[in-house]
Parts: structure tokens; C-alpha cells; sequence
């Protein structure tokens, strides 16, 4: 725990410290780990950049052809372009539809992630600083939707509202504040005790400045740590609503619209159009995942 | 207990009355009900005598009392698409999702704590620390493209098990059942591994979990140091410590595989209620819809209710407050 005979520390204390150096190196040096940041890093790196390089653009209809279509990887079309992952019912070149998918399912994770943590964190920060009805209800609140499938919300509430990628972003953050509120909550009640809060509300300082600059820099490591894994979970999310007809709208395909589109293919064998896009989203989820576990017993105050 | 038993069975009926409010306000108040509820293809006459029936034209509350009225005696409309009541349009579904969950279930809990359990007891060692990575990529996998690329291998690629439908049933009282004949296992085998796969993995680190902190414990160590046995350890000391968690999971689990099974049911074309409330939507049935929220919650309500009665059978502490008191 924190020396409480040290100045109490104005600003987060993120800074180095040998505690925080040593689990570092203890991360670095996972093979498992090393492997997944890389490829996390490929992927983000293809989604955000290879769209431009991608060997055409599969929202453009002038780019390809239907005389291509459902051709297997490897192929060729008439004028010689090489279709390195096949095609898809339209003539479409899967990679470039892979490259594209990979940043709509990215921009709805790393949205719908980054609104959920904010609200998730506000709410957890109110709860503990207010305490007393205000806290009870939003706990009540929290309780409430963690009670429920997250697949079953955000699917009821899709159906009534219909799909679009900001719909699907909506539902995403409704499912997923909740989690953050809690964990937020917990963090920020066992820093609330310590005598460096104490010492700031006895300087004067306003409610929120307090929450804000002092109590919340100290208490988002937990947070952070899950905000991985609900990267991964808001990507399977929006992937399996597009994929079930109620997610992003068939103009965008995200990973999991691209899948869906090649099932209606899979029974005459044409496994390529659904096989590589749920290739590129599970070494997605995978990756995010190992790494989220790996922080978690890394930071695991019973294990070290 | 008998306070203990009140005080759930009231926060139950809170949550259920919660969620039928949230349900009203989005199909009746942010949506036009009118739109919502009747038929786009209903003549003037249906609609007038709809408007009256649910009572369209009154204030919200009221509508509200009227639509928990009809719930209460099982009535929460009538589907568009079947003209059958909603209720029993899903009821009629619910075995063949029952089937699918109670096996999945089983079959994780018949996998996963032995294969947890070992991994626990082995912590650290190079087997455990691979069942735990590999069980992570059992979660990670999206669960409709896992059951296509079942049906890839299996169906098409072997040509060894049938891609969708229950195939064969045998009734029993009424109801169709799939796993009492040959060609419904073979239609069953790919969606059960489909809805278990994730909850294999979740139940191997849940017990993993427990037992390697069971056995750090000095109630552990003390048995040791008496002489118990190994196995008789593992038995009583370990499992039956970690078996409270377990069994509270495998109960919130059964509600969420119910809900989970949609998915699964609408890669393998399995006439559950998850394929049920898919098709409703595409075709905008929405009393079928409400029906199923209401009925699913009813459910989630129901286990999570008995999940607590059986933690307090379960866990000695519970015991032995009631024998003091």
C-alpha cells in the first residue's frame, strides 16, 4: 500500500515505480504476450492504414465486376488481377473487404469501449464520493443490467431501434457501462479512505476536483485492465449482431457482416468468403484477450 | 430462512416489475404503439378495434396497467405473422432450447471441472499453464463463425453430421424431444459443442481458479499434515469448498445460455426460441418479441432464485448459523 509519511501525491502517480517497472519486464518477456501485442499492433496498424493500399475499394461498385464472382483464392479474373483470399457473391476481392471489415469492427470497439468507460467511470466515481441514495440506486441501476446476457439487451434494443453502426454503438455502451461503474466504484471507495483524498477535501478543494484529479488517477489501473477484455467482448458484440441482421448496415460490412454474407455459400463449399474474415476477427479477439488475461495476473496482488 | 426466502422472492418480483416497465416504455412510449403493436397490413376496422383492446388512445400509465393486467393472466398479444398468442407461440419452443442448454451444461460441467480441477492442483506446470491458454481461445472464438466452421468440417467437408434441423423426435407427454433417437444426436452433436464450447473453458478456470487457492489454504495444509489422503482431500476439502462458485455460475450460466443459444440456433437452423425471437424481428413481430423478453426474464428471474436457495444448502456457514440459532 501507499507510504501515507510521504507527501500525499498531487497528480496521479503513474510514474515509474519499481513495482511497476518489475511487472513490465515480467510482461514483456511472455512469449504469449509478445506475440499478441504484435499482432494486435499488425492488425490496428492494416485497419487503420491498408484501407488506402487495399487492391480496391469494396465500397466503389466501378472497382469490381460480377463476371468475378465466388472465385476461390488464388485466382484470377480476366484482366489479371489476383484475387489472393477469392471472392465474394458480388466479385469482390475478400482481402480488400477483410482490410475495410477490420476498421469498422475496430472504430465500433474502440468507440463504443472508449463512451462506456467514460459514463462507467463518471457513475463509479458519483457512487463512491456520494454514497448514501445516490450510490444505492445506481448500484440498484448497475445490478440491473450486469443481471441480463448482454447479447439479449443489445439485441431487444436493436430490434426496436434497427441497425446502423451508431445504433450498434448505443447498444454497446448500454451493456457495457455497468461494468466499469462497478469495478470504479470498489476501486475508488478503498482510495476515498486514504488520508491524501482526506487531505484534500480538508484544503477545500470542490467535490469534482477531488474526484477528477485526485481519486480517479488513482484508481483507474483496475479499470484499464478490463477495458481490454471489453474491447474484445464490444468487437464479438457488434460482430455477432451484424452477423445475426440486426448490427451495422450491409454498406458498411464489418468482419461479422462479411461472415454472414458467406453463409448462405458455406453448404456448396465455398468456404472462403466466411472462413478469412472470422480468421482476421478471432486472431483479433484472441490477441486482445491473452493480453487482458496476462495484465490481470501480472497485476494480481496474490500471485507476485 | 424464512426472512432470507421473502426477502429474494420480493427483489425478484422488482426486478421482473422493472423490466415489464422498461419493455412498456420501449414499445409503447418511445415508438408508436400503434405502428408497434398492430399489423402493418390490419384494415381500419382491426385498427380501431386494436386501439381500443389495448387501450391506445388512453394516458400511458394506464395503458401500462392494462398491458401488466394482460401479463399477469399470460396474455402479451398476439403474434402478426402466426396468429397464435405470443405466449404459446414461445412455450411451444422452449424444450427444443431446454435440450440444447441442459446438454451444453452438462457437458461443461462434465469436462470442465475434473479438467479445472487438475489444473489447479498442477498450477504452474507447462500442461496447466497450456489448458488455461488454450482456454482462453475458447472464449475468444465468435460463436456463429465456430458453428460454421462446424458445419464446414463436419457437413460439408466429411459429410458426417447433418448441418441443421432437430431430425427425429420421440415424444414424451406432448412434448418432441431430439436425444432419445440416433438421428437426433447426430443433429444435436454440432450446436451442443457449439453452446458449450465457452462454457467448458469458463468452468475449467472457475475451478482451476478455486482449487489452487483451496489448496493453498491452512485448513488444506492441516488435513495434510494429519495424514488424509490425497484423493479424500480433493474430495471433501477442495471440491466441496469450490462447488458453491461453480454452482453459482452454472446457474447464471443457464439463463445466459438461453439467451446465447440464439445464436447458435440460427447458424444450425434449430427451431428453438432463439431462432424464434431472430425471425420475429426480421419480420417485425414485435408481441412475439415483448413475449420473449418477459418469458426470458421470467426464467433468468426463476434460476437466479434457486441459485441462491441451493448456495445457502450448500455452504456450511449457512448450516451452522441456522443449527446456533
Amino acid at each position: 500500500m501507499t507510504d501515507t509519511t510521504q507527501t500525499p501525491p498531487r497528480r496521479a502517480p503513474i510514474a515509474d515505480t519499481p513495482q511497476r517497472r518489475a511487472m513490465l519486464k515480467r510482461l514483456k518477456h511472455k512469449p504469449s504476450v509478445k506475440g499478441s501485442l504484435i499482432a494486435l499492433f499488425l492488425i490496428v496498424t492494416i485497419g487503420l492504414t491498408l484501407p488506402f493500399f487495399a487492391p480496391q475499394n469494396p465500397y466503389d461498385l466501378a472497382s469490381f465486376s460480377v463476371m468475378d464472382n465466388r472465385l476461390p483464392p488464388g485466382s484470377e479474373s480476366f484482366d489479371g488481377t489476383k484475387f489472393l483470399l477469392g471472392t465474394d457473391q458480388q466479385g469482390r476481392d475478400m482481402l480488400s473487404a477483410i482490410f475495410y471489415g477490420l476498421r469498422v469492427s475496430l472504430m465500433v470497439g474502440l468507440i463504443s469501449t472508449g463512451l462506456a468507460l467514460m459514463i462507467g467511470v463518471c457513475v463509479g466515481l458519483v457512487a463512491a464520493v456520494m454514497g448514501g441514495r445516490t450510490e444505492a440506486m445506481l448500484m440498484r441501476l448497475v445490478d440491473f443490467i450486469l443481471g441480463f446476457p448482454t447479447i439479449l439487451v443489445a439485441l431487444v434494443l436493436l430490434a426496436m431501434i434497427g441497425r446502423g453502426v451508431d445504433k450498434v454503438i448505443l447498444a454497446i455502451v448500454v451493456v457495457q457501462w455497468a461494468n466499469y461503474a462497478r469495478i470504479m466504484r470498489s476501486a475508488a471507495l478503498s482510495e476515498r479512505r486514504k488520508e491524501y483524498v482526506e487531505a484534500a477535501f480538508n484544503l477545500g478543494f470542490a467535490k469534482p476536483r477531488v474526484m477528477f484529479r485526485h481519486i480517479m488517477p488513482n484508481s483507474l489501473n483496475a479499470v484499464l485492465v478490463v477495458a481490454t477484455v471489453q474491447i474484445a467482448s464490444a468487437i464479438t458484440l457488434e460482430a455477432t449482431l451484424s452477423f445475426l441482421g440486426v448490427g451495422v448496415p450491409v454498406t458498411e460490412p464489418s468482419l461479422g457482416l462479411l461472415v454472414a454474407s458467406g453463409f448462405d455459400y458455406l453448404m456448396s463449399g465455398d468456404y472462403w468468403i466466411s472462413l478469412y474474415p472470422g480468421v482476421a476477427l478471432l486472431v483479433l479477439i484472441f490477441s486482445l484477450n491473452l493480453v487482458g488475461d496476462r495484465l490481470r495476473t501480472a497485476l494480481d496482488p496474490k500471485r507476485s | 430462512m424464512f426472512t432470507f426466502v421473502t426477502q429474494r422472492l420480493l427483489q425478484s418480483t422488482a426486478v421482473l416489475f422493472a423490466v415489464s416497465v422498461a419493455v412498456f416504455l420501449a414499445v409503447y412510449a418511445v415508438g408508436n404503439p400503434v405502428d408497434l403493436l398492430i399489423s402493418p397490413e390490419a384494415t381500419q376496422a382491426e385498427r380501431a378495434e386494436m386501439i381500443a383492446r389495448y387501450g391506445l388512445d388512453r394516458p400511458v400509465w394506464s395503458q401500462y396497467l392494462t398491458f401488466l393486467g394482460n401479463a399477469l393472466q399470460g396474455d402479451l398479444g398476439t403474434s402478426f405473422v402466426h396468429g397464435e398468442p405470443a405466449l404459446s407461440l414461445i412455450l411451444s419452443r422452449v424444450p427444443a432450447t431446454f435440450e440444447l442448454v441442459v446438454s451444453a451444461l452438462l457437458i461443461a460441467s462434465v469436462i470442465g471441472i475434473p479438467v479445472g480441477l487438475w489444473v489447479g492442483l498442477n498450477d504452474g506446470s507447462f500442461g496447466s499453464r497450456a489448458v488455461m491458454t488454450g482456454s482462453i481461445m475458447g472464449y475468444s472464438i465468435p460463436s456463429f463463425w465456430k458453428g460454421m466452421v462446424l458445419i464446414l468440417v463436419f457437413a460439408v467437408w466429411l459429410n458426417w453430421l447433418p448441418a441443421s434441423g432437430r431430425g427425429e423426435t420421440v415424444e414424451i407427454f406432448g412434448v418432441p424431444f431430439s436425444f432419445l433417437t440416433v438421428d437426433g444426436l447426430r443433429h444435436m452433436a454440432m450446436p451442443v459443442i457449439n453452446l458449450a464450447i465457452p462454457n467448458i473453458a469458463l468452468m475449467i478456470r472457475l475451478t482451476a481458479a478455486g482449487a489452487s487457492e483451496a489448496a493453498r489454504q491452512d485448513y488444506v495444509k492441516f488435513a495434510r499434515a494429519k495424514g488424509v489422503s490425497n484423493t479424500r482431500i480433493v474430495r471433501r476439502h477442495i471440491l466441496r469448498n469450490i462447488l458453491i462458485p461453480i454452482v453459482t455460475v452454472l446457474g447464471v450460466e443457464f439463463g445466459s445460455l438461453i439467451a446465447f443459444s440464439t445464436i447458435t440456433e440460427t447458424v444450425f437452423a434449430w427451431p428453438g426460441m432463439g431462432k424464434l425471437l431472430i425471425t420475429s424481428i426480421y419480420q417485425l413481430d414485435r408481441p412475439v418479441v415483448v413475449a420473449y423478453v418477459m418469458l426470458v426474464t421470467f426464467i433468468f428471474v426463476t434460476v437466479n432464485l434457486l441459485v441462491d436457495f441451493a448456495y445457502a444448502a450448500l455452504d456450511p456457514r449457512v448450516k451452522l448459523s441456522e443449527r446456533m440459532s
